[in-house]
């Protein structure tokens, strides 16, 4: 069975779930080859939970410059893989430097890109949701290795046991004047409540909310539903949340079961993060806001009123 | 002196409906308003501040159909000095990649390029890896995401943000490319005697061959993925609604118990 190559992504020696989402899909296609780009040590702090997940193989590129210059020590492991192993595909994570790295892989190798897909087919095809999920495109990649890049959340992670077997890999030295070097880091800090991407309720608030010091009832009822918080651009703007909560067109993409919008308008590039929600619950005080469109169920009432007695109702419930 | 050079690109009006044509499942930009992506308007924002903090000259450059010299007006009367402008009728339907070795080998016609801005993201497509990948081109160090860029001599410093990662500190020398957020800063309406110089400006037109590119290399039947089959989602329906008469937050419980939601 040809590989399938998965670009692990870690922070520190922690996984992230949409690695294991990654795994998952590329069993689908062929045998799945984690690839470990980082400091020295990290492909012995991640691979036992890469093996949980299914990878037969663990190709460690590991040096001091994996973590200092950004995004090309990955696209340098991949390119050296790629050419030595003939892989069936390469999987990378549709985030941020995932997009990056994924593009640069496709250009280097001179093969398809496949980019933010939310499906992966045994026959290589894969889906993809545009413009905020108005569209269902299914794509091929007409040339070379397809490179593709998966957005997290949209794949079920499951467990398959896998031998894991390590393989170094030698990476060239980084050219400091085609690379960024990275010179400091500070992470997102994640807080107790689940990952906007990956939480299955999601409660956002929006200008409506009116001040930071107001979005704790949209945090209330986030923590009595076990939801993320997220926010609308509006919101973010007036610095009453932080911008990594942003959902939307230039924020972040969310599908949970349940998407609570309190005080937001639902404007088109808002919608355009969240509309393929499985139910959306809105609360606006003027009936004609166009989130009532989308809605499932709606309150036309004032936000202060309405959550804090929805919070209040899902505690007493839990008991 | 610092030659900076701005890509923009123009994009269907997010306001606007936007469809993919049911031929050939490109993006459908008659059926919306085309204007200059919001995100590379900050772009030009931020080379001109730079400009204008020390010396320079401000060139943009977009690959687009005839009609994107609207966009390309935009930027020269926020500032921008002159511009260059690729269309041609092979790009219908570029991937990524191509568009990407276009913008290279059009950045490659220009003398002594310092630095390269971009958008991080474009609007439409959601791509976010043109910059990337212009950069792995032209060998240039990428400092993509900035939230705050400083140019300082030959070393550009930049402070990455990005909504999955955190804050990234990046530093490169010159020449080097960067992408901006659109957090980055709030871009300049054109004067009126800003918009009457655009209009002398000089703006040059390349096709595809006059970059050296063969036309077989670019468009839609050579793109190196292609979409299969594209259909519209059927559009989301209302639901219920109702007026808060005081009991409004008890019934979205109600409501969430009923669907098994809580
Ligand atoms: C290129 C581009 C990209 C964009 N990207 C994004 C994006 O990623 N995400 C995003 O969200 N937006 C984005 N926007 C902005 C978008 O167009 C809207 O401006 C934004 O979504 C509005 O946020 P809002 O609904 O919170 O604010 P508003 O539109 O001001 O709506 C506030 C709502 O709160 C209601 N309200 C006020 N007080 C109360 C109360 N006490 N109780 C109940 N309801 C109340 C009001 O009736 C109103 O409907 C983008 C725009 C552009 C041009
Ligand atoms: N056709 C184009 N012409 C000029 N610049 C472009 C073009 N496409 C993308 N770009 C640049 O790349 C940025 C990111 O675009 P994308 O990677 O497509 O999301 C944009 O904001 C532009 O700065």
């Amino acid at each position: 069975m040809a590989e399938v190559l998965v670009l692990v992504d870690q922070v520190d020696g922690e996984v992230k779930k949409s690695t294991y989402e990654l795994l998952t899909a590329a069993r689908t296609l062929g045998e799945p080859a984690a690839v470990v780009v980082g400091a020295p040590g990290t492909a012995g702090k991640v691979k036992e939970s890469l093996a949980a997940y299914g990878a037969a193989k663990v190709y460690v590129a590991e040096s001091d410059d994996a973590t200092t210059y950004l995004a090309t020590p990955k696209v340098d492991a991949l390119a050296t893989l790629a050419e030595q192993v003939s892989p069936a595909a390469v999987l990378v994570s549709a985030t941020s430097e995932g997009k990056e790295v994924s593009g640069r892989l496709a250009a280097r190798l001179g093969s398809g890109l496949l980019g933010d897909a939310v499906g992966v087919n045994a026959d290589g095809t894969v889906e993809q949701s545009v413009f905020g999920g108005a569209f269902n495109v299914t794509s091929k990649s007409a040339k070379g290795t397809p490179v593709i890049s998966v957005r997290p959340g949209s794949i079920d992670a499951e467990q398959a046991s896998g031998a894991a077997a390590e393989e170094a890999v030698e990476l060239p030295a980084v050219d400091p004047a085609k690379s960024a070097k990275i010179s400091g880091f500070e992470p997102v800090v994640g807080g107790d409540r689940p990952d906007l991407t990956e939480a299955s309720v999601v409660v956002s608030g929006g200008r409506g909310v009116g001040s930071a010091d107001k979005f704790d009832v949209v945090e209330q009822l986030a923590d009595a539903l076990g939801a993320a918080v997220g926010a609308s651009r509006a919101a973010v703007d007036s610095g009453y949340y932080p911008a990594q909560f942003q959902v939307g067109q230039t924020g972040k993409t969310v599908s949970p079961q349940l998407y609570v919008a309190l005080g937001i308008s639902g404007a088109i590039q808002h919608r355009a993060g969240m509309q393929t929600s499985k139910t959306i619950v809105a609360v606006n005080k003027d009936s004609e806001a166009p989130i009532f469109e989308i809605a499932d169920f709606g309150v036309v009432g004032d936000l202060f009123n309405v959550a804090p007695q929805l919070t209040e109702a899902v505690n007493q419930r839990k008991g | 002196m610092t030659n900076i050079v701005v890509l923009v690109k123009q994009v269907p009006d997010t306001y606007s409906e936007r469809k993919l044509t049911e031929t050939d499942h490109t993006l459908d930009r008659e059926s919306a308003d085309a204007v200059l992506d919001e995100i590379n308007e900050r772009a030009v924002e931020e080379a001109l501040k730079i400009k204008e903090a020390g010396e320079g000259e401000v060139t943009v450059l977009c690959v687009g159909p005839d009609r994107a010299t609207d966009a390309i007006r935009k930027a020269l009367s926020m500032g921008a000095d002159k511009a260059v402008h690729v269309s041609d009728e092979a790009l219908h339907g570029s991937d990524l990649v191509a568009t990407s070795r276009v913008i290279a080998a059009a950045i490659g016609k220009l003398d002594s390029v310092d630095l390269v801005i971009a958008g991080n993201e474009a609007s439409d497509g959601r791509g976010g890896a043109v910059p990337a990948v212009v950069a792995e081109l032209l060998g240039l160090p990428q400092l993509t995401h900035a939230h705050h860029l400083a140019v300082e001599g030959s070393t550009v410093k930049v402070d990455r943000e990005t909504a999955d990662e955190g804050i990234t500190h990046l530093e490169a020398n010159l020449p080097a490319l960067v992408s901006v957020t659109e957090k980055i800063n709030e871009p300049r309406y054109p004067s009126f005697k800003g918009i009457m110089a655009a209009k002398k400006k000089p703006v040059e037109t390349y096709t595809v061959a006059d970059l050296g590119i063969d036309a077989g290399e670019v468009g839609l039947t050579n793109a190196w993925s292609a979409v299969q089959s594209a259909s519209p989602k059927p559009p989301r329906q209302a639901g219920e609604r109702v007026e808060d008469d005081g009991e409004g937050g008890t019934k979205i419980a109600e409501y969430l118990v009923g669907q098994k939601l809580v």
